[in-house]
Parts: structure tokens; sequence; C-alpha cells
């Protein structure tokens, strides 16, 4: 503790979209550690600064919420955190409460909630400038004094909009006594809600506060993209163009990975003499790790929409647009935010599922989450792709590029059935809450972007390098050893274990049309999907770099195997029992085995049966 | 799952509720029915005795879900939701 003395424990509490990441974001620019809080995968955000007075801040970025009363996992850890209740989490010294100055009233609802914590408290109102351009106006010191608290205005999205808060926090300097947890804390009841309301609305008049003009912008807005017809052609339109962009933005820097990947590759094999050695290297790891980086600008890029999106505000109207046809298979609508996630990998959709109150939508939400086409599925489709359907235009599309938007749908069409039979198991309940705020457009912030992306980045090459990196080597070395007996007339690796254990599973396999080389490259598959494809090049015993093996390997796989296998793996990875690191993060989640394992089955088993069926329609119509 | 709570509470209730108003029309609220989490969150955001509400917008069919604003807010409720939200 006495180390830790030195260092001024700041929590920023706010409603949601009151800009308050942004603020944070502001004060401590790269200097954040993401992760989560003990026991729960609520996203704990703490960055550290330093003033010129050369004190240091350590600042901690609660989950936004409208009360002190729980709904969601999310609430309740703003709510522990600021009462001193979690594990390992020393109480806060001050707190910095981020009030959305365009929509002053809920926020002072919350400040006077927060009040009665006995803290030291600042107030901030956040975006002062859009507010005052809007009409809007306080008296400060009015409201500061009334409040007993600082009140200040801060401009999150201008270089030295924060200036304000610091110097307020440097004025507070450090508590005179440790704070002590609070035991006599009492929920606020639903009188005390409306209680507070109305002397939120007496300190705002004796302010003089002027509520700043709804933005006309933002009503016209609103107008069309909340049109029930014109906002859903939109709707559908913007989500076209990402997954167009996905594809088509990715292609030149996939190719230079590509090419960085192949020529390292090659460096390796000309600086070290043949033998297991070299192989590891240049074939297991380099190649292994290199076909998953070369992901990486897809992801970028969808993450980039994906947080542009969720900066700019449009989201919640998107949530809004569909929210009749999540609840019409029992779904929140709450749940599209948290499954357009899942599009970039299901692990962070599920994990965005904390912010649905009840717990049945939620359960649901994890279990079908993994039909959205994830990521790391794309080089599995694009191999397969590339291989079985001839590159051919039906009118305006492109035959592969309509395939795979099929692949995709059919991801989307089986997520919905499956919320719609979970409701007819668990019971049709169609109270689902949506109780969405529908904030404000604002541009997304370029600097919150950078920091969002350069996460993500971070993430996904860590990825790469740890489990990735040692499935290829585990791979490698099951697929190598032991080697052939003497005399031996089969390819080396049909001795291997991976061959043996691939020729035992093809007996099950054999009814949906996969062979032992497709068995093989299954298993790694469920460690982290996009491995497949790596393992299936090391199976044909491929040599050379990575582009080679995959151009190659489509041609391999399209003269080995029939089109009937081929559209039958597609088919299998739509279903694709989810890589091992979802399962854990359900197992998180959901506290316990029964939901991933329920999860494991159900998927295997749509994955085979939707084999079985392709397999068994494309041998009787094409033979 | 318990049933409704709204038919519970009153059955025989016929004041006007939030789900009366069409686009554009304002009111003010009377009272929030019920008293679970739902009610509890509609009061926290603002649907409080005498706060001004208007529909924004609704979606097509049914006008499920609504998008309401109150004290300079906007909210998209189910229909549901704004259905225990009784107007002056």
């Amino acid at each position: 503790m006495s180390a830790e003395t030195a260092e001024l424990r700041v929590a920023f509490v706010g409603l949601p979209n009151c800009g308050k990441t942004a603020l944070f974001n502001r004060l401590t620019g790269s200097r954040q550690k993401v992760a989560n809080y003990p026991g729960v995968t609520v996203e704990r955000k703490e960055g550290v600064f330093a003033a010129s007075s050369g004190r240091r801040y350590r600042l901690l970025d609660l989950p936004g919420t409208y009360s002190l009363k729980p709904t969601t996992l999310d609430e309740a850890i703003t709510r522990d955190v600021a009462l001193g209740r979690v594990a390992n989490e020393p109480r806060p010294e001050t707190i910095v409460l981020v009030a959305d100055a365009t929509h002053l009233p809920l926020s002072l609802r919350l400040a006077l909630e927060v009040r009665r914590l006995g803290l030291p408290m600042v107030v901030v109102l956040n975006m002062s400038d859009i507010a005052r351009r809007r009409g809007f106006a306080i008296d400060r010191d009015v409201l500061s004094r009334e409040l007993g608290a600082p009140v200040i205005e801060t401009i999150a999205t201008r270089s030295g909009g924060a200036d304000a808060l610091i110097a307020e926090l440097e004025r507070l300097g450090m508590p005179e006594h440790p704070v002590a947890p609070v035991t006599a804390w009492q929920e606020p009841t639903a009188a005390e809600v409306t209680a507070t309301h109305i002397e939120a609305g007496r300190l705002l008049g004796l302010a003089g506060y002027r509520e700043p003009a709804r933005s006309r912008t933002v009503a016209v807005a609103d107008r069309i993209l909340m049109n029930p017809f014109a906002g859903m052609v939109i709707l559908a339109t913007l989500l076209f163009f990402v997954f167009q962009a996905v594809f088509s933005w990715a292609a030149w820097p996939m190719d230079l990975i590509d090419a960085g990947v192949g020529a390292l590759a090659d460096l390796v094999r000309g600086a070290l003499p043949d033998g297991p050695f070299r192989s590891l290297l240049a074939d297991g790891v380099i190649a292994g790790v290199g076909s998953v980086i070369v992901f990486l600008p897809q992801i970028v890029i969808l993450f980039a929409f994906i947080l542009a999106l969720e900066d700019s505000g449009y989201l919640p109207r998107a949530a809004y647009l569909l929210d009749r046809v999540m609840g019409s298979v029992g779904l929140s609508g709450r749940a599209f935010i948290p499954l357009l996630s899942s599009f970039a990998c299901a692990i962070p959709g599920i994990m965005a599922t904390r912010t649905i109150p009840q717990l049945r939508d939620r359960i649901v939400t994890i279990l079908v989450a993994p039909l959205m086409t994830c990521s790391a599925r794309l080089p599995v489709y694009a191999l397969l792709i590339a291989a079985f359907i001839p590159q051919r235009d039906i009118g305006i599309f492109n035959l592969q590029g309509l395939v795979l938007f099929i692949l995709y749908f059919a991801g989307v069409a089986s997520a919905l059935l499956v919320a719609w039979v979970a409701k007819l198991i668990a019971g049709g309940q169609n109270n689902h809450l949506l109780m969405l705020e529908l904030p404000d457009y604002q541009w997304p912030s370029l600097r919150n972007l950078a920091l969002g992306l350069w996460e993500k980045t971070r993430v996904f090459l860590a990825r790469a390098g740890g489990i990735i990196l040692a499935l290829m080597v585990l791979l490698w070395f099951l697929s190598t050893y032991p080697a052939p007996p003497v005399g031996a007339t089969g390819a080396a690796i049909e001795y291997s274990f991976a061959g043996q254990l691939g020729k035992a599973l093809a007996v099950v396999l054999a009814p949906i049309g996969f062979n032992w080389q497709i068995a093989i490259a299954l298993i790694p598959g469920l460690a982290a999907r996009e491995v497949a494809v790596g393992a299936l090049g090391t199976v044909y015993a491929l040599s050379g770099d990575e582009e080679a093996v995959t151009t190659a390997l489509s041609s391999v796989i399209a003269n080995e195997w029939g089109l009937a296998t081929g559209l039958a793996l597609l088919a299998w990875y739509v279903f694709a029992p989810q890589c091992l690191a979802t399962l854990a993060v359900v197992r998180r989640e959901t506290n316990g085995w029964r939901y991933p394992l329920l999860m494991l089955v159900y998927l295997f088993a749509l994955a085979y049966l939707a084999a079985f069926v392709t397999y068994r329609v494309t041998l009787a119509v094409a033979g | 799952m318990s049933s409704d709570p709204l038919s519970a509470a009153a059955p025989s209730d016929s004041r006007r509720r939030l789900t009366a108003l069409a686009v554009g029309e304002r009111a003010r609220v009377d009272v929030v029915l019920a008293d679970d989490s739902i009610s509890r969150r509609l009061l926290e955001v603002g649907f409080i005795p005498g706060a001004a509400i208007e529909v924004v917008a609704s979606m097509w069919p049914a006008a499920d879900p609504l998008a309401i604003r109150v004290g300079g807010s906007t909210f998209a409720l189910r229909r549901h939701e704004a259905e225990r939200v009784v107007i002056a």
C-alpha cells in the first residue's frame, strides 16, 4: 500500500455515451492497461498520467451506468468498485463524475446518488462546446455551491480540453485519511430516484440552466435512418459495404505480408542445413504463423468499421431497426451489437453480451454468437471456394463472391433458427428488454479509433505468437514422427501419429465425405479454425513458401476430393465447432461447463448434419 | 416466469398509455406502473410524474419498438416497456 500512496486513485463514473472514455483517453493516451475484473469478464480499463507538478494519477474507467442500482454485470462492477467491495481493487480516492453537457439532467441525478458515497467528487461537464453552440447555459458557481462539489468544463475531443480537470485534481490533492469501504450504504429506493430527479431539477433551476436545443441534424438524420423502410435499406447497404471493404481493401496489404512471409521462409531455408530443425522453422513456424498473420489487415478493417460505428452513435439505431426481427426469434434487441462483433471474432462478441440484462437472453446470444462467420473462417472459405467454385459471372455478381455471401447468410439464418428453437424449448417469454439510449450522432474520433485498433492488433498478434505458434509446432511434430518403418511404401505422414489418428477418425467422417487428410486438419482447426488451412498444407506434404502452399493446395484438393466433399467441408465450417478459446470464454462468462458443453454438442451435431445433407445431395445431383 | 406484472397490477386500468401516442405527439407522464427492474429503469432514465415526452419514431409493423424523447434524451423502448407509462 505504501508504495501506492504517491498516486491518487481516481474513478470515472458517468452515464453510457457521456464521453467518459474519450476523456479518459485524452488524459492517459496509450498508457492504458485493459484487463478483466477477477472472476467476471467485465473489462477493467486503467491508465496513468502525471501532472506537470510530478504527481501521478491512476485512473479507472468504470462502466457507464444510469444509477447505482445495477441491472447488468457492468453496472454492478461500477457500484462495487465505488463502494470498495471488489477484492484486490482498492477503493478510489476521488470520483470524477462525467456529465454530457448536452443531456445534463440525468447525469446530475446520478451525481446526487454518487455524492452519497462520501468520496470527494469532481463534476465534469463534457462536450461543453457542442452544448454551448446549441444554447446551453449554466452558472457553474451556483451549481458547484449547491452540489458541494467542484463543477468544471471539458472538451474531450480537443487537445488540452481536459486541462481544467487536471488543474482541479491537482487542487484537491491527496486525501488526508485512507478511504475505507462503505458499510452502511443502502441501495436507492424508487422514491429516492424520483426525489433525486426533482432535486436535480431544482439545482438546475437555481443555476439558471438553459437546455441546449435538440440538434436539427440529429432530428433530420433520425427521420431518415430510423425510417422503417429507408433505414433498413441504408443499414443493409452499410453492412454490405463493410463486408466488401473487408475483402477488397485488404487485398494488397495481405499480398505484401504473404510475400514477406515467403521471403523469410526462403531466407531460413537458404541459411540452414537440411534437417528437422530447418523443416520445423520454415514449414512449421514461419509458414504456419504466417498463414494466420496474413489476416491481420482484414481484422483491422473490420474492427475499424465496428469501432467507428460504435463511436458515431449509429449502432443503437441499428439495434432499434432490427429489434422486431430479433424479438420474433426470442432475442433481445441488445443482442445486435454483440452479434455484429462476432463477425470479427466470437470472443469479443460473447464478452459484449454482458450489456444484456436478462440472463436467459444473454445465454441464448452467447450460444448463437459462434454462428456469425468469424474472420478465422475466412481462410478456410477462401481456400475451398478457390478450389471448387468456378470463377464465373452471374449477371453483375461474381459466382465465388456470391457463394461467400451465401455462407455468411447461412450463418445468420441458422443463428436466428437456433435462437427460435431455444425459445420453444426454454419457454417463450416475450418481455425482452430493449430500453437503449439513442445518443446524438457524432464524428468518430480518430484518436479513439487509433487507440482501439492498436489494442485489437496487439491482442491478435499475441494470439498468433502464442497459441497458434504452439499448435503449428505440435502439428509439425505429430505429422513428422514416428518416421515410417524401413521399406514403407506410403507417404511418411501415413505412419505418423497424426496419420494414424486421422485414419481412425475417418471412419466416423466417411458418411459426410471426409477423408483422413481432412480429419487430421479438423483437429488443430478446433483450437483455431484458420490453422485448418495450414494443416491441410502440411498434410499434403507440400513444401515451398506460403503463397505456393495456398495456390497449389487449392488445385491439389480440387483433384483429390470430389465436388461433394468440398461443398460438405464448406457446410461443415458454417457451423464449425467453435475454437477452444471461445469455449473457455463461454465457461468463464456462464460460470460453469453446462453452456460450453451444450454449445460444443449442438454445433458438432449441426455441422455433421449440414455436411451430411450437402454431401449426399451433391452426390445425387452432380453424381 | 410470473405473468405480466401490468395485468396483475391493474386488469381494468383503462388510463391512456404512452403507446396510444402517434409519432410526433407530445404528452406528460402521469405514473409508471408496476414495480420491477424495467419500471425502475424507466424511472431512472427520467419517466417521472410530470416529465414531458414525445414519440420520435416507431418501427413498422405494429409500432414496436418506439423511440421516445424524455428530458433531453432519446430512448428506444419495446412496446411492452412503453406500455407501463401512463400519460396524463
